[in-house]
């Protein structure tokens, strides 16, 4: 037989495993893919769309749904700007100087993907809940942090943290210096050569790290679970939003605001192929 | 991985280095206000909370049944669905780099879905899917007489799902640049395809398969909205320590919930380091 093989099989060289294995291989990872990815993913719009089309959008064109889209931009809005910018900042610095722990600060923006989001809403409640060290204080001034607008913005920042240095910080080292010192030597100054410089060479992971920053900050649940107060119409953002809904047993609704949330991630995800493309390098979300 | 990169650019020497470059307070300025204020100083909260309960106090605190059962259940899935995780990782990065089919560009695309869908989406899905009447739950039950939504079976499923790219993104590049006459040597040697997959191929997966296999494992310990919906969070039985924590926080037990933060993290991070050690053994036996 496999006389008969090496007369009619193609060259194969010794690392390709047999056709059959092969065909195997690659079926068997078909299905992985469709059981583990594609089924989830369907099943959100086949739940959403399980009552009818009119059913899924008046959920989402409810009042408290509204609100809850109008506070998860607002969100949004604030928390991706901030780690914009310190993100940035903290890349810079990482890539373009030397100084004493400097690994250290490195580790430590890796940190918040390792921590649980339920430990980053709680951190936040034990500084200025009730009974946080601040708590107090707070009342007496009558100030809401937690159940509250600026409670969800910290844990959201929180979670989104390492986002856009992440993406950004390896771009930076790969650069090296050169340029930097150049326009240094021509006489710019530090916003100068950063705006000038290094920012024209990361912009396509740039863009990426704020798209997957964004798209975090609006699908968090755990952190914003912790602080919201779930107030409807009020704290709710829209992932607490499809919780409430679906402990209701208003699956529909449940799963039509869901499917929302489902389009924003395929778009980032769709969007950051593209960004990948376009700037040739490849590698995970995060 | 980006610590050894940074450490790189460390300048040898104790001698001031020359900043060529301005603007380095102002960004380091900058860095520091925003890590301090978001994650530091919160986490210091973490630190120091569990400190008012004393000694006894904080022992106790974590000695309930119910603490020990939900630490159990959350290191104990995340533990079994980042194992199993493992071989299917390891097919799908292989199915991405070594094979052509068609399909391959959307599955190489769809990888990250865990990643980009939110997490309270996945949960329901999930949910959905392996309820007794759903999709997949319904044809596990009737066959297998396998319950899934509302058993510690659907806790490791949503966990396998939140750290199936880890490890797949994690071995993908590895693979990738792996040099082919490694696996050809073996094979003009005398090597089954089989042997050399055995003995060449996988001992240098390896040490990046335990990198992914602890990333999706400290994912898994700490995720929360993809797991409560399917979990059914029974007290004893499927309650997830990040449930157990909003519990407490609910029932104004600031330091006690903070008492279930702080073990996880330590957890989580024993386990680590226990996984990064046998990484270098690996790494030097290879040598």
């Amino acid at each position: 037989m496999s006389d008969d093989a090496l007369h009619t099989a193609p060259f194969r060289p010794a690392w390709q495993d047999r056709p059959w294995v092969r065909r195997l291989l690659a079926a068997a990872a078909v299905l992985v893919a469709l059981v583990m990815l594609a089924l989830p993913l369907t099943a959100v719009f086949v739940e959403a769309l399980r009552r009818g089309l009119p059913v899924a959008l008046e959920a989402i064109t409810e009042p408290d749904t509204l609100a809850a889209v109008r506070l998860t931009l607002l969100v949004a809005l604030i928390t991706v700007p901030v780690n914009l910018v310190g993100g940035l900042a903290a890349a810079w610095c990482i890539a373009k100087f030397d100084f004493p722990g400097k690994r250290l600060l490195t580790t430590l923006i890796d940190l918040p993907f390792s921590v649980s989001p339920v430990i980053a809403g709680l951190v936040f409640v034990l500084i200025f809940g009730a009974q946080g060290w601040l708590g107090p204080w707070l009342q007496a001034r009558d100030i809401q942090i937690i159940f509250a607008l600026p409670g969800l913005v910290l844990a959201t920042l929180f979670v989104t943290f390492p986002f856009v240095a992440r993406t950004v910080l390896p771009l930076m080292q790969e650069q090296g210096r050169d340029e930097e010192e150049a326009a240094a030597t021509l006489g710019a100054g530090g916003l100068q050569t950063f705006l000038m410089v290094t920012l024209p060479n990361v912009k396509w992971g740039l863009l990426a790290g704020v798209l997957l920053c964004n798209a975090r900050a609006m699908g968090e649940f755990g952190a914003v679970s912790v602080v919201s107060g779930h107030i409807r119409g009020e704290t709710n953002t829209m992932p607490l939003h499809v919780e409430i809904l679906y402990n209701e047993y208003q699956f529909a609704g449940a799963f039509a605001v869901a499917a929302l949330l489902a389009l924003l991630g395929l778009v980032t995800l769709t969007a950051k192929t593209l960004l990948e493309r376009l700037s040739g390098r490849n590698g995970g979300l995060v | 991985m980006s610590g050894s990169a940074a450490a790189l650019g460390a300048a040898p020497g104790r001698a001031a280095p020359i900043r060529a470059i301005p603007g380095f307070r102002t960004s380091l300025g900058i860095t520091l206000l925003w890590a301090a204020s978001i994650v530091v100083i919160p986490l210091l909260a973490l630190l120091l909370r569990p400190l008012e309960l004393g000694p006894l106090g904080l022992w106790e605190s974590l000695t309930e049944p119910r603490v020990l059962a939900a630490l159990r259940l959350s290191f104990g899935a995340a533990f079994v669905a980042a194992l199993l995780d493992l071989p299917l990782g390891l097919l799908l990065a292989w199915a991405i780099v070594r094979l052509r089919f068609p399909g391959r560009g959307m599955l190489d695309a769809a990888l990250d879905l865990p990643f980009a869908l939110p997490t309270a989406v996945a949960g329901i899905a999930l949910t959905a899917l392996t309820a007794p009447n759903g999709w997949l739950g319904a044809p596990l039950m009737a066959v297998f007489g396998l319950k899934v939504a509302f058993t510690e079976v659907g806790v490791v499923f949503a966990l396998m799902f939140v750290g199936l790219p880890f490890i797949a993104r994690t071995v993908e590049p590895v693979l990738r640049d792996m040099p082919l006459d490694a696996e050809e040597a073996a094979a003009t040697l005398g090597a089954s395809r089989a042997q050399t997959l055995w003995r060449v191929v996988l001992p240098a997966l390896l040490p990046t398969l335990l990198t992914g296999f602890g990333l999706a494992f400290a994912r898994a310990v700490g995720e929360y909205g993809s797991v409560i919906f399917i979990a059914g969070n029974l007290p004893m039985i499927t309650e997830i320590a990040p449930l157990l924590i909003v519990i407490r926080l609910e029932q104004f037990d600031y330091a006690g919930a903070a008492a279930v933060g702080l073990a996880m993290l330590a957890l989580s991070f024993v386990v680590l380091l226990a996984i990064n050690m046998l990484q270098r053994r690996l790494r030097r036996g290879r040598r």
